[in-house]
């Protein structure tokens, strides 16, 4: 038993070594659940009923009003105070007879406000716009930064410590049950020796490498398996030359795919609004952005605190796109200072290689998802598919062509069916495989 | 002689345990920056590609601007100016010429639902999953009986925005905001429960109508099925 002198250590200790290597590069941590503290509002003050009045709110003013920071309207937190009851009725339902009428305070507001008109609602009550004059009163939430602060940690600057510890201590462990054994080792050779047992002491045999080299077949074996495998490697480092799959950029601004076109469930040709007209997809303008971002100028959504994607994280990347539009939130106005924002393009074909958007999107009626894959579930971008020739011919050899009500190509459609003899064509068969459709 | 050109197996498995972890380690770490390619003058263009990076330029980006005065094809002037005075006009005073099809129905509904729908809901109703989730709150409905909602209001909308909401001019060309607009008038009818717009028939006088809105479909593919 003891002979065994740990000649396969260090074969052992690579392998663990490795073994630590792979678990760690793959380690994730069970998400810690944070209970998302919720202030109850305060009563309001004054008569009407808050919470008819929210609904009401909701439902008519927060289109253009917020409570406490201006919209397209003012902000309407304690607007009972600013004004009359008796005004605000008439304003309310129908500010611009009111204006013309010449109440010389509605012409105020009216020109205070960049003389934009406000929407009549002539169906609301007195007591429904007692309501919502009630639940302007509702005093600001305070924000829940404290919770996140704690459980958070250092969490934008990713998992490095708790990892890095983790690692150390294993390899301390590790280190200490090699350090037992050899002691172990030892001992039991001393009390082996004390007791006078004689253990085997292994007849001199040739070292094992020379017994490997004396047997031709293993050798013969063992090459030819090295030049296969090394073939095999060298195969696969080649081809992945030029392919970017897996290309996921640092952009410039933190824009999740995940929460926009899968939580929002947005239509991807939304923001690439020419993928359905041009050769490209588009990289959506600002303007995009701002019709949506104009109103939504903080996140309120799922947090993924261990990542580091909290409710600031994501509102500062919306304050970075407002620094780069120039739009000052204060005023609700564009400044005109605009700055470029540098997005990194991650499809890229080789210059030698066509492909259309709108020949995929609008003609041939494919998903997007089908390569460029699950879009809606990445939160950082990333090229799904190889991009490859071969991918591409994949493709055309096993997609039929769809000519549902299109009329133009029905004649070819039939002739080619019939000179294939098949009901059905694929790409490749109508053409899609000449060199000259891609490759000019 | 024999000696060294044989490697010990022990050695062997440690090798290749190396390169393959090696190999592990470099296909996890480079996401960040594009891979290396064979030839790479075969790669990169000569000209300026689209969205590229180049010196010559303002911030080094090819994206720009086009220049001032400069007019997309098929673009056709719009009158009415980006104020409220304008909106009330175009409210009475544009009309639609587009003719009401099949064809045009179907490309609205589904122009709908790509840039509408997200906030004004499938039926119209300011129901859409936004106001679902409340990131925009206050969406009207089409029949919302404090405005009145008419041909010309909705494609003056399109083109502008109002309040809260943008303008979709860059992203539709005109057919496309005069399908739309079939579709919310639809939409809007279908609301108040009245009749929709009457389908013609595609006589000649349809085609004819609009030579020059037909050109700037040119682009405009046909569909083939319209969800919803």
């Amino acid at each position: 038993m003891i002979k065994v002198k740990f000649r396969n250590l260090p074969t052992q200790l690579s392998l663990l070594l490795l073994a630590l290597l792979l678990t760690f590069s793959t380690t994730t941590y069970a998400q810690e659940d944070m209970a998302a503290a919720t202030t109850e509002t305060a009563p309001a003050a004054g008569e009407g009923d808050a919470a008819a009045g929210k609904t009401l709110f909701n439902a008519n003013c927060a289109a253009c009003h917020k409570l406490y920071k201006k919209g397209v309207g003012p902000a309407l937190f304690g607007v009972g105070d600013k004004y009359d009851k008796e005004w605000l009725y008439k304003w309310i339902r129908n500010s611009q007879d009111f204006i013309k009428s010449g109440d010389p305070q509605a012409i105020a507001v009216f020109e205070a406000n960049n003389q934009s008109v406000m929407t009549a609602f002539p169906a609301l009550s007195d007591t429904d716009i007692d309501n919502i004059i009630a639940y302007t009163y509702t005093p600001k939430p305070e924000p829940t930064v404290a919770v996140t602060g704690a459980t958070g940690g250092g969490g934008g600057e990713g998992n490095g410590p708790t990892n890095n510890i983790i690692l150390a201590a294993l390899a301390l462990i590790f280190l200490l049950l090699v350090v037992m054994l050899v002691l172990v080792n030892k001992t039991l050779r001393r009390i082996a020796e004390a007791n006078g047992v004689e253990y085997e002491v292994s007849e001199k045999r040739p070292p094992i490498w020379k017994a490997f080299v004396q047997n031709q077949f293993l050798v013969f074996v063992t090459s030819i398996f090295l030049l296969l495998a090394s073939g095999y490697f060298a195969y696969g480092w080649m081809m992945q030359v030029g392919v970017d799959q897996g290309y996921a950029p640092v952009q410039p601004i933190h824009y999740s795919h995940k929460i926009h076109a899968g939580d929002n469930l947005i239509d991807c040709n939304y923001c690439h609004s020419s993928a359905r007209k041009s050769k490209h997809s588009g990289i959506p303008s600002l303007n995009v952005c701002m019709n949506c971002h104009k109103m939504i100028s903080e996140y309120n959504g799922e947090e993924d605190v261990e990542k580091g994607y909290t409710k600031e994280f994501y509102t500062n990347e919306i304050k970075k796109l407002y620094d780069a539009v120039g739009w000052d939130e204060n005023t609700q106005s564009y400044t005109g200072e605009e700055k470029p924002v540098k997005w990194v393009r991650i499809h890229n074909l080789p210059d030698f290689a066509y492909f259309n958007h709108s020949q995929h999107v609008t003609v041939a009626g494919i998903a997007c998802q089908t390569c460029h894959g699950p879009v809606e579930e990445m939160e950082i971008m990333s090229q799904f598919s190889p991009l490859t020739m071969g991918w591409c011919i994949t493709c055309h050899r096993e997609t039929n062509v769809d000519l549902k009500g299109n009329e133009y190509y029905k004649k070819i459609h039939e002739e080619l069916s019939k000179k294939y003899g098949v009901d059905q064509l694929t790409i490749a068969q109508m053409g899609g495989l000449e060199c000259g459709k891609c490759h000019y | 002689m024999k000696m060294t050109k044989t490697i010990n197996m022990k050695k062997a498995i440690h090798i290749s345990m190396v390169i393959i972890a090696s190999v592990a380690i470099m296909s996890c770490s480079n996401t960040n920056s594009p891979n290396y390619q064979y030839m790479p003058n075969m790669y990169k263009p000569v000209g300026y590609e689209t969205y590229g990076q180049y010196d010559i330029f303002e911030n080094e980006m090819e994206a720009k601007l086009p220049a001032n005065g400069s007019i997309p094809r098929g673009w056709m002037p719009y009158e009415y100016e980006n104020s409220t005075a304008g909106l009330e006009l175009a409210r009475t005073e544009l009309k639609m010429t587009l003719p009401v099809t099949e064809e045009n129905l179907a490309k609205g509904a589904q122009l709908y639902e790509i840039y509408c729908a997200v906030c004004h809901g499938t039926k119209g109703d300011g129901q859409g999953i936004l106001m679902q989730r409340e990131k925009f709150l206050g969406i009207p409905s089409y029949a919302d009986p404090g405005r009145n909602i008419t041909e010309g209001s909705i494609y003056h909308v399109q083109m502008f925005g109002l309040n809260a909401m943008g303008s979709y001019a860059s992203q539709t060309n005109e057919l496309e905001r005069w399908q739309i607009t079939q579709h919310v008038l639809n939409l809007k009818a279908a609301l108040k429960g009245e009749a929709g717009l009457i389908v013609e028939t595609m006589g000649e006088n349809a085609v004819d109508n609009l030579p020059q809105l037909i050109e700037s479909a040119e682009d405009t593919v046909v569909v083939d099925a319209v969800d919803n």
